[in-house]
This record gives C-alpha cells, sequence and structure tokens, in this order.
C-alpha cells in the first residue's frame, strides 16, 4: 500500500514538474514575459525594474530555475488591479469555489446514482426513459443557459430565490460556509444545482451503465439464489459494484468541477476563483491568470493522487495487486 | 433422405433479408422517431444558418439600418423601418431574428470549422499513433492524454486568455482542445483493425504504408469517427456559446448566440426577457438536434450493440 | 420409494424466451422426479437447455425468458405458481444452488463473511455471531483449512476450487432438501474437480438431500449420479437409471454421446462423433429435433416421437428407433 502511494507521489511530482515546464514555456518563451507579467501602465524605470526583479535579463535556464524557485515559495507575482500577490488573492476566492463545487458534487452523488440505478434496473420503463432523456439534455445543454433559465423561472418570474451572489455565510472551522444556514442555502442552491448538472448527467449514466452491467453477472444470480432480499441485493450487491467506477469517475472530475464553476460563478455572480479568472482576464490581469492556472495543475495532481488512492481502498483487487507488487 | 432433411434446415436457417448496407444503416436509424426528430431539426437549423442573409428580415450588421430607437421592442412590435420584430430587438436595436439567423450562421460555422480540422488534425496524429506504434505512439498518447486530463472549458479559457478574441482564435482555440478526442478515436480502432489479417494481407503485398493507412485501416475507422465528429460538432458549438457569453470568445461584432445571449442577460432582470431567451432556444434546439443525431448513429454504427 | 412425496416432480415443463428475433423453446415439456437423497443428472450440449431447467426450478430465468406451461412439484407445493417472496423464502433454504464458473458467483466486492452471513441470515432471524459460527462451520464442512482467517477474505484471494467450496458451503448453510448444481466442476481443473465432487457425494450421502446434477460431461455424472436425464433441443430424450442408460443407450442421440467421451478401452480406435451441431433455439427440424444428425434417421422421424411410457420401464426414451438391439 504504502510503496503504492509513493510510487504515485513520485509521478505526481513528476508530472507538475512538467506542467510548470509548459507553463514556463508559454509564459516566457511563447508570450513575451514583460507583457505578460509587468503592468503594462508602468513607466520604463519600473519595467526596469521589474525585469530585474523577475530576472528576465538573466539566461534562460536560470530563468526557469528563477520562476521555479518563486512557485515553489509561493510566489506567483502580483496582481496589477489589486496589488496583491496573485496566489493570496485565489487562496482568498478559494473557499466559496471549493464549497459551490463539493455542494455540486454531493449533489450529483445524492441524486445521479439512485437515479442511474432506477434507470439501470428499468430500462423500458416510462420513468427510466424519462431519466435518460434528461441525462442527455444534462449533457447537451450549455451549463450557463440552464444558469440564465433558473434565474428567470426561480429569482425573476417566481421571485423565490436569490438571482446571484453569495448571501450572508457561517463561519465552519474557521472558514466562511452558506450551507450552515437557510439564508446561505437559498443562495448556493441554484448555483449549486446548475454547476452539478453536467455531472449528474454522467453519474446517472454510469450508474445505470454499471447497473446493467452488474445485474447480469452470476453473483447477483447467485446471491438471489441464496434466498436474499432484492433491496439487498440491489442496496448492497450491485450498488457497492457500481460505487467503484462511478467514485474514480467522479473524483477525476472534481476538477473539471472547479473548472466549470467559471461560468456558473460568472453567471450567478458568485465570488469564486472563476470569476476572479475571467475578472482577470477581462482586465489582463496576467499574473491572476498564471497563478490560477498553476494552482489549477497542482490540484488536478493531488486530485488524480488522491482518486487513485481512494479508488485501491474500494476495490480489494487492486488493493491486492499492489501489496504484491 | 437425411441429406435433403439436412439441406432444408440450411435454407430455413439462412439470412431472412439482404439490404445495403447504406439502406440498412437508414433503416436501423430511423427505427426512432426521436433521432429521425434530431435529423430533421439538423437539417433545419443548416437550411438556415447557410441561407440567413435571404431568409433575415433585416441585416443586423449593417449599421446603417439600425436604429437605436428601435432599441429592445418587444416581440410582434414594430421598428422604424416599417419592418415587424416578431421576436423583438435587442439592446442596440437590432431585429433579434435577424440577429439569430447571422448568430447560428456564425455559431454553426464556427463549430464546423473547428470540428473538421480538428477531425483532420486527429486523425492523422492517430492513425500515425496506431500504424507506428511503440515510442511513437507512447509519446502521442502521453500529450493526448495529458490534455484530455484538462477540461475543455479550461485550456479554450487559457488559450483565449493569451491569444485573444476573435472568430479565428476562438477556432484555433477549439481545434486545440478538439483534436485529441478524434486522436485518441482513431488509435483505438485502429489498433483493432491493425490486428486483423487485411492489414496484414495489404502489408504482405508490399503497398506503402501510406495507402495501407489511408486506403485500408481509415476507412474501417469511419464509423466512430463520425459519431465522435458529430458529438464534437455540438460540444464545439456549446463551448463556443459559453465562451462568448464569458465575453472571452468572439467580438461584440459578429456576435454568435452565445454573445447574444450574454447581451440579453444583463436585460433579463428587469423583465426584457426575449433578448436573452429567444436565442437562448435556437442555441439549444441546434445542440439537442445534433447530439440526438449522434446519439443514434452511437447506437446504430455500434458494432457490438448489433442485434 | 413406493407412495413417498418425490422432493422434486417437474412435469411437462416448458421455458421460452421470447426475443426479437421469435420464441426460443429453450425448455420444451421437460417431466422429471427427483425422490429425498437421490442424485440425478442431467446431462446434454451446450444450448440443450438444461441451464434453463435449473433456473426454472428456482424462479430465477432471465428476462425474457420465462416458465410458459408445466408444474414444478417441490415436496407437493407447485413451485410455477408459487410467488415472488415464497420462492425468495425457498430459495437457499430448501433449494440451492451452485453456478458453474466460481469465478463468477461470489461478488468480488464482499467479503466471504459478508456473502456467507447475509444468506444465513436472509432466511433465520439470529444474531451476526451466531451467523458467522454457521458461515465458519458450512466451510469446514466443505474442507476449507483455517476457515477464521478465510471469512475475512475477499474472493479474488481464493483458487477457482476454493472459490467453489465457498459456493457449495453457502448453499449447505440452510441444510437445504434439494441442490441444484450446474456444472460445478467444468471450469476446474481435473484433480480439483475430483476433490469436489468426492466432496459433494459425501455430503449427499451424509445429509439425505437430493441433488441435481447438469453437466455436458458423461464421465462426470457416471460415477455420481442415481439417475439420469438425457437433453437435447429443450426436451428429455432418454432418462433412467445411470447404469441402464450407460450400459444400453436406447436414443442415438444418448448413444453418440457415451460414443464421443474417451476411453481406455477403446484405445487406438477412432473416437466415435456425432456430426453437425445443436440446432437452433428459433428454428428447430421438424419432428424429433434430433434427425439432421441422426445414424438411424428415417422418414417416420419427421413426426415428433413421445417419450416411451413408464410403466413399460423406468428406462425412457423419445425416439421411433431406438436402440433396442444393443439391449
Amino acid at each position: 500500500m504504502s510503496v503504492f502511494i509513493i510510487r504515485r507521489l513520485l509521478q505526481s511530482v513528476v508530472v507538475i514538474w512538467v506542467m510548470s515546464l509548459l507553463v514556463f514555456g508559454g509564459v516566457y518563451l511563447i508570450g513575451d514575459p514583460i507583457d505578460m507579467l509587468i503592468n503594462p501602465e508602468a513607466d520604463q524605470e519600473d519595467i526596469d525594474a521589474a525585469i530585474r526583479a523577475l530576472g528576465l535579463d538573466k539566461p534562460i535556464t536560470e530563468q526557469y530555475w528563477f520562476f521555479l524557485i518563486n512557485a515553489v515559495k509561493g510566489d506567483l507575482g502580483s496582481s496589477f488591479i489589486f496589488n496583491e500577490p496573485a496566489l493570496q488573492l485565489i487562496l482568498a476566492r478559494m473557499p466559496a469555489t471549493m464549497e459551490l463545487a463539493f455542494a455540486a458534487l454531493f449533489l450529483s452523488i445524492v441524486l445521479g446514482i439512485p437515479l442511474g440505478m432506477w434507470a439501470g434496473l428499468h430500462p423500458n420503463s416510462l420513468s427510466g426513459r424519462s431519466i435518460m432523456t434528461g441525462s442527455i439534455l444534462g449533457f447537451s445543454l450549455p451549463s450557463f443557459w440552464v444558469g440564465i433559465m433558473f434565474i428567470m423561472f426561480f429569482a425573476v418570474v417566481l421571485g423565490v430565490l436569490p438571482s446571484g451572489g453569495r448571501g450572508e455565510t457561517t463561519e465552519f472551522l474557521g472558514l466562511q460556509v452558506s450551507f450552515l444556514s437557510w439564508k446561505g442555502l437559498s443562495y448556493i442552491l441554484l448555483p449549486a444545482i446548475n454547476l452539478a448538472l453536467f455531472k449528474l448527467s454522467l453519474v446517472i449514466r454510469l450508474s445505470r451503465a454499471g447497473t446493467q452491467e452488474v445485474i447480469h453477472q452470476d453473483y447477483i444470480k447467485f446471491a438471489r439464489a441464496k434466498g436474499i432480499s432484492e433491496k439487498r441485493v440491489i442496496l448492497v450487491h450491485v450498488l457497492k459494484n457500481i460505487m467503484i467506477p462511478v467514485v474514480t469517475i467522479l473524483g477525476l472530475e472534481f476538477g473539471s468541477v472547479i473548472a466549470f464553476a467559471v461560468v456558473t460563478e460568472t453567471v450567478f455572480a458568485w465570488p469564486g476563483m472563476g470569476k476572479l479568472i475571467i475578472e482577470s482576464i477581462d482586465q489582463l490581469d496576467r499574473p491572476v491568470i498564471v497563478a490560477y492556472l498553476m494552482i489549477i495543475v497542482f490540484m488536478f495532481i493531488v486530485i488524480n493522487l488522491v482518486v487513485d488512492i481512494l479508488y485501491s481502498v474500494l476495490d480489494p483487487r487492486v488493493r491486492l495487486q499492489d501489496v504484491k507488487a | 433422405m437425411t441429406a435433403s432433411t439436412g439441406e432444408a434446415v440450411i435454407e430455413t436457417t439462412g439470412m431472412s433479408s439482404e439490404l445495403s448496407p447504406f439502406r440498412r444503416f437508414i433503416s436501423d436509424y430511423c427505427e426512432s422517431k426521436v433521432a429521425i426528430a434530431g435529423a430533421i431539426g439538423v437539417l433545419v437549423v443548416a437550411f438556415i444558418a447557410i441561407f440567413a442573409p435571404w431568409l433575415s428580415p433585416t441585416n443586423p450588421y449593417d449599421l446603417a439600418t439600425v436604429d437605436i430607437m428601435d432599441s429592445r421592442l418587444a416581440p410582434g412590435m414594430q421598428m422604424m423601418s416599417g419592418v415587424t420584430a416578431h421576436v423583438g430587438t435587442d439592446g442596440m436595436g437590432r431585429d433579434m431574428l435577424s440577429a439569430m439567423f447571422y448568430g447560428l450562421r456564425i455559431s454553426l460555422g464556427v463549430g464546423a470549422m473547428s470540428g473538421f480540422v480538428a477531425l483532420l488534425v486527429g486523425v492523422c496524429v492517430g492513425l500515425t499513433a496506431a500504424y507506428f506504434g511503440g515510442r511513437v505512439d507512447m509519446l502521442i498518447m502521453r500529450i493526448v492524454d495529458l490534455q484530455l486530463s484538462f477540461p475543455a472549458i479550461l485550456i479554450a479559457l487559457v488559450l483565449l486568455a493569451t491569444l485573444g478574441k476573435g472568430v479565428d482564435k476562438i477556432i484555433i482555440a477549439l481545434i486545440v482542445v478538439q483534436w485529441a478526442y478524434f486522436a485518441r478515436t482513431v488509435r483505438g480502432t485502429a489498433l483493432v483493425e491493425r490486428r486483423k489479417e487485411y492489414i496484414e494481407a495489404a502489408a504482405c503485398l508490399a503497398l506503402s504504408h501510406r495507402r495501407i493507412v489511408f486506403r485500408h485501416l481509415l476507412p474501417n475507422c469511419l464509423p466512430p469517427l463520425i459519431v465522435v465528429g458529430t458529438v464534437q460538432i455540438a460540444s464545439a458549438i456549446s463551448l463556443e456559446a459559453t465562451l462568448s457569453f464569458l465575453g472571452i470568445g468572439l467580438p461584440v461584432t459578429e456576435p454568435s448566440l452565445g454573445l447574444l445571449i450574454s447581451n440579453g442577460f444583463e436585460y433579463m432582470l428587469s423583465g426584457k426577457y426575449w433578448i436573452s431567451i429567444y436565442p437562448g432556444i435556437a442555441l439549444l434546439f441546434t445542440i439537442v438536434s445534433i447530439n440526438l443525431v449522434g446519439d443514434r448513429l452511437r447506437d446504430v454504427l455500434n458494432p457490438r450493440l448489433e442485434r | 420409494m413406493e407412495g413417498e412425496i418425490p422432493t422434486l416432480a417437474v412435469e411437462g415443463l416448458k421455458t421460452f424466451f421470447f426475443t426479437k428475433l421469435g420464441v426460443a423453446q429453450a425448455v420444451n415439456g421437460v417431466s422429471f422426479t427427483v425422490r429425498k437423497g437421490e442424485v440425478v443428472g442431467l446431462v446434454g450440449e451446450s444450448g440443450s437447455g438444461k441451464s434453463v431447467t435449473g433456473f426454472s426450478l428456482i424462479g430465477l430465468v432471465d428476462p425474457p425468458g420465462r416458465v410458459v406451461e408445466g408444474k414444478i412439484l417441490f415436496r407437493g407445493e407447485d413451485l410455477a405458481q408459487a410467488d415472488e417472496d415464497r420462492m425468495r423464502s425457498l430459495r437457499g433454504r430448501r433449494i440451492a444452488m451452485i453456478f458453474q464458473d466460481p469465478m463468477m458467483t461470489l461478488n468480488p466486492v464482499l467479503r466471504i463473511d459478508t456473502q456467507m452471513i447475509e444468506a444465513v441470515r436472509a432466511h433465520e432471524k439470529i444474531s451476526e455471531g451466531d451467523a458467522r459460527i454457521r458461515a465458519r462451520d458450512a466451510l469446514v464442512q466443505v474442507g476449507i483449512p483455517s476457515p477464521d482467517e478465510r471469512l475475512k477474505a475477499y474472493p479474488h484471494q481464493f483458487s477457482g476450487g476454493m472459490r467453489q467450496r465457498v459456493a457449495i458451503a453457502t448453499a449447505l448453510l440452510h441444510k437445504p432438501d434439494l441442490i441444484i448444481a450446474d456444472e460445478p466442476t467444468t471450469a476446474l481443473d481435473v484433480t480439483i474437480q475430483g476433490q469436489i465432487l468426492h466432496e459433494v457425494q459425501k455430503l449427499c450421502r451424509e445429509t439425505g438431500m437430493s441433488l441435481i446434477w447438469i453437466t455436458h460431461d458423461l464421465s462426470v455424472v457416471a460415477g455420481l449420479a442415481d439417475r439420469i436425464c438425457v437433453m437435447y433441443a429443450g426436451k428429455i430424450v432418454e432418462k433412467g437409471k445411470i447404469s441402464d442408460v450407460l450400459d444400453s443407450p436406447l436414443h442415438p442421440y444418448t448413444n453418440g454421446l457415451i460414443g464421443s467421451v474417451p476411453s481406455h478401452n477403446r484405445r487406438g480406435q477412432p473416437l466415435a462423433q456425432i456430426p453437425g451441431m445443436t440446432p437452433s433455439l428459433l428454428n428447430l427440424p421438424q419432428g424429433c429435433a434430433f434427425h439432421p444428425r441422426c445414424p438411424r434417421a428415417g422418414a417416420s422421424c419427421l413426426v415428433e416421437p413421445d417419450i416411451t411410457e413408464p410403466a413399460k420401464s423406468d428406462h425412457q426414451v423419445r425416439c421411433v428407433n431406438p436402440h433396442l438391439e444393443t439391449s
């Protein structure tokens, strides 16, 4: 087990290194780093100072080294607009995005698995077909459009939910969260559902496919031949088998949930990282863009690592292979 | 006696019907009513996109005819020029119907163009990987996997943040996002096909690499490519709309459906719903139609599901 | 034996599969009885309907298949008419089943103890601890060493033979009246196969339970079964005492089956074989389904023969032109 984790950790380090090369290449070689990283409104003196500070007058290998050291230290440059370290700026908005992403993930699991299993068990029923049609829609509708419809319907026409923003938050473990108060929940509900739609459809499809595959396996028949209740066959034998791929894929998709939060946050004016990056792109606040990219890459890699470990815990077959290895 | 009855058995178990592959494909496809509706939807959308200049009541790009006095007219009201705005006008006084027709043209054009180029790139790369195998394959697939591990929207976001706005830039971004899907699909199918005897036979005839790859390998990879291509065009249209909505896709001068929706978003809270809703419905109709076709193609062309 | 209600009496069982391409008559009027403590072999090639017969008995035929006709009298009760709740309470408790592929019969993500304890507690309201003891005892009974440790393992940590033992142990948990074994040794090595056969035989004798052993391998049932039913294309073509059927087969198909078993008695002679293959169940030949492959076929074979009356002899056959000369 620990051998497995160490090996995966090493792999992750290699990927991060490769990504740092790519980002460095993108920013410093393809783009003009002076353009990218220095406020275009600065005067010549400031620009020269910045060039020296960033080491842009040094040879390329040394520059890369400089970039690497700074990145490891967490120094990813300062925002032109806010005049704050980009990293801090992004981290300050991270909890809001994280809460939204987790809420979306939670919704897609608690709704998606039951719906998908139902559709898998009753593929030809009206309800099963409706669920699958719904999931096709969830896949194909652009999420910003669904978000607009949500606002239109619930905020403008019915007037029961706020149209955007985060509303009031409650302190929880030192973080500001929305889900602990009714008021906060009313603000997070629409964006969370909106963000969840795509993953929800994915979970429905996976669960359905998994159910249809598992239900025909001999071990399900054997379980039935033992005379155990149909409820237990479904909730233990089938569910446990489909949970593995669903959790794995959903875990891998967590990064994309955070990326897609860009859209949801813009539609619902949710004060998270995604809204920040769109604003930064709009205002050409490049250090923030670069920092956002590095953080996202880092997060992706951490997520993949966690999912791999989780997967090995969930699936006894994988676990054993690694003990042997 | 035994022999004759044996023949009878063979006769009755023989093929029940012989249809040409194309006819069979069409009849298989038409088994689903929803899929027929999807196909009709695609045809309608394509027709509008192609003939937008002749179908539109006004030319929304012609600033001379656009009157700011017409802005935000409700559906059914008459504009200064005397033309009835059946679905209202937008914030600048453009007839929404015309804007939508032109917007559809741009959305569909961008989607089809990027999908097509991405397909070409993906096919070449994927076939190279599959045909040569070994290190070439490993290197290519590592890149593909790495790219596919990042969500499309993120890659497009980064590219557009560096490249800037514009039709050409968004097409480039969409190609970069999409080629990997095609490459992976082609390689996967080609690897399966490559092991089959007919490729070995072609190699034994000392045919050139190029001939084997393009005349023998490629045609057999087409069915999954068609499916992926259809789905990718829909997702490209959706992605373009999303990016334009975020304000990082197309310039305001050439509004696609996504940009029209975005423009209308600000008026929505004040009850002027039509500026956003109608382009939204057009976008939805387009994407859902293409996806319905893609879904059906997947079922019909997938040999594993053949009944 | 006379007068006693048999453990199982199947009468005119028909199980059809309603597929898109037509109705597959997988089991087409099968009748046989299994007396208490008796081992009955159900023999046939793949596609002969022997497995479907087994699944029909415990009500686990997969859709689009279903039992359309006939009686399944289990200790006098007609299971073909029983509702799902009743079937569930019988399954695993009074009638157990063992499947062909031991690699597939145990749920890969659940530990052995979970899978055995749930089987105990499905029918008896006892504590988990007691159920565990029962499971452990069952493992001991089928000869699994260090059962406590084994209970905590996952299926993939077992060999094929061990898994089949676990499956058998699971089937034994409630000391059922009848076990249906669907080719349980086919997927195993010959030596393991021998061990399992020996084990099962011993268990049958000790517990007095009845056993239906479904197989395509005549040599397996030869040393195991008391009586044998030979199936072909959904019908029983010959049945009787094992010695009668094997020593003097009446049906040309049975004769062919026996001929295709390699034997050291006939060393050097070419192995007999049955030409052709089993017909598609969707499109059965007219009359006797075997006649296109039958060396003794004649014009009269185009009319479906009835099975001979049991009154005449316990050894019944469904053939107009049986091998009477050899008997």
